[in-house]
């Protein structure tokens, strides 16, 4: 975990309500995709952890929602303004285990940590195929993105208004995968729990206080004790989990 | 310049003491710094058995700070012994403030003649804002009586140093605070979170699974600062002070308000690094204020 400031370099909005930034600052203690950082915000106490979606030495992208004051107030920045954050927070996917043909699957903002896993293992050679679901067409980001990694793109909308209609799970059937990475809401990933074939590691949230272990804010049981979403977690694997 | 000051005939480098809660038991934040900067530390509130703790979220955000509903989440006194305090032992070298909570006066008894007993355990902090299963559920710290009663059984089987720790959400902290002294407590600390709530617009419903929880951070420092002014006066024994302390400032205006050392705890979780800041920028603040030693200034508003 590393203190440090980062500068906003753009912030721009994908859809209504996701927006991208872009900061530079030092990345040095990030060292897995499903990893966040915690970023302060003027005037609020507590810290906004965010999921990492892609990194470099030196540069970070961030793709977060606006759901309350704090995201609201990250949306108004602009480049230029300085931001603080923890960094290197979490235990994110691990790479080791997924095979040669992966399926990653993001659920509306959980997409943005699964563009970092993708461009990971497309630099190890992997045959990475993604769905994205997202609730309707007006939602959806990232796909060409996704594609311009090389990946085999699907996404779901659960109106329909854009490719396949319904879940992601919809899209999961008719595909061979290896091996399962996912990140959304706890519907989704209780379904794909369900539904997958594979082993795989899943990614959870749920509301924290510091962000790196010490309040005990965000512990869950599993099968493997008790563990705080926010060190041992936000990725466990699927052979771990205890739903509720 | 000195910043040692003496608690309870413990000397302590300086007053600056992570609080319970806020520190685990303290081996993750030696990763971060070395932790033996620090006055001491106070650890995880620990129970006679393992607990679980409250269902989630057990955290929402207000103005000025934070609510949690944890719930006691820790490993159980066994545990701790045989697992965290070893260790705890390669990373830090003073003595080290022993948090208890318990559900009964047994309780409370058999958790701190347990730690009593570890070398490494300098003080016992006694945690009386539990719910008291035989009471009615009742809290112990609301109640002279029930205070008193645990701060004698926890006496009658311990030789350390028993700081009890008081909860805000009381009519009058005087009285109870006495009644701990009276009852042979040499030491009170104060103040616990303070019962508050928040509600989720968009669900109707508490934001908190346990619905209600404990306010913390700089909001309730002027409650705490006033509460360790009129505990600080009314008792001989040292008080330690502590609610919404964030800087090296914060810590001189408790140690004026009567505060023998004092406890920072919502601040370590937005910086983990802030004892450890607020430790460095003391000698600034006391050059600013002209204090030679901080001891002299406890309770020295005037």
């Amino acid at each position: 975990m590393k203190q440090s400031i980062f500068t906003i370099l753009s912030n721009k909005a994908l859809t209504d309500s996701v927006y991208q930034m872009v900061l530079s600052g030092d990345t040095s203690a990030i060292t897995a995709p499903g990893q966040f950082v915690n970023i302060r915000l003027s005037g609020r106490f507590l810290r906004r952890p965010i999921s990492v979606c892609d990194w470099e030495a030196g540069l970070l992208t961030i793709v977060y929602k606006v759901v309350g004051q704090g995201t609201r107030q990250m949306s108004l920045m602009a480049p230029g303004e300085t931001l603080d954050l923890l960094t290197g927070l979490g235990n994110g996917y691990d790479l080791a285990p997924v095979g040669d043909s992966p399926v990653l699957v993001g659920g509306g903002v959980g997409v943005p940590p699964m563009y970092g896993l993708a461009k990971q293992l497309r630099a190890l050679g992997k045959d990475v195929q993604v769905i994205l679901g997202f609730n309707t067409e007006a939602e959806i980001f990232y796909e060409k993105e996704f594609a311009a990694l090389g990946c085999a793109v699907t996404v779901t909308t659960v109106d329909g208004s854009y490719g396949v209609k319904g879940f992601v799970t919809d899209a999961l059937k008719d595909l061979h995968y290896s091996y399962f990475c996912a990140c959304g809401p706890e519907p989704m990933l209780k379904a794909l729990y369900r539904a997958t074939t594979t082993s795989g590691q899943m990614s959870f949230e749920e509301r924290m206080g510091c962000g790196f272990g010490a309040c005990m804010g965000c512990s869950c049981k599993t099968l493997t004790g008790n563990k705080r979403i926010c060190k041992e977690g936000p990725v466990m694997r699927k052979e771990e989990i205890l739903w509720d | 310049m000195g910043l040692n000051v003496n608690l309870c005939g413990i000397e302590l480098e300086n007053p600056v003491i992570p609080a319970s809660g806020t520190f685990g038991y303290g081996y993750e934040f030696a990763d971060l710094y070395d932790i033996n900067v620090l006055g001491t530390f106070s650890f995880k509130g620990t129970t006679k058995d393992p607990r679980f703790g409250n269902p989630t979220p057990r955290i929402a955000e207000c103005p000025g700070g934070m609510i949690n509903a944890v719930g006691l989440q820790n490993p159980g006194v066994e545990a701790v012994i045989a697992r965290e305090l070893p260790k705890l032992k390669e990373v830090f070298h003073k003595p080290v403030m022993a948090n208890v909570s318990g559900f009964s006066v047994a309780d409370y008894a058999y958790t701190c003649q347990r730690l009593d007993k570890e070398e490494q355990v300098g003080w016992l902090e006694v945690n009386v804002s539990c719910p008291n299963v035989h009471g009615g559920g009742m809290s112990f710290g609301t109640c002279p009586e029930a205070a008193a009663e645990v701060t004698r059984a926890v006496k009658a089987v311990t030789t350390k140093p028993v700081i009890i720790k008081l909860s805000p959400n009381v009519t009058d902290i005087v009285s109870i605070a006495k009644a701990c002294e009276d009852a042979g407590a040499d030491g009170i600390s104060l103040i616990n979170t303070m019962l508050g709530m928040r509600i989720d617009l968009r669900r109707r419903k508490p934001v908190i699974a346990n619905t209600m929880g404990g306010y913390s951070g700089p909001g309730i420092f002027p409650v705490a600062v006033r509460m360790v002014y009129q505990v600080a006066r009314a008792v001989k024994i040292p008080v330690i002070g502590m609610g919404g302390v964030g800087s090296a400032e914060d810590v001189v205006e408790m140690m004026l308000a009567g505060a023998t050392a004092v406890e920072v705890g919502a601040a370590n979780l937005v910086d983990p690094w802030a004892c450890k800041t607020i430790i460095e920028d003391l000698p600034r603040v006391m050059k600013e204020y002209k204090i030679e030693n901080l001891s002299d200034i406890i309770g020295g508003v005037q």
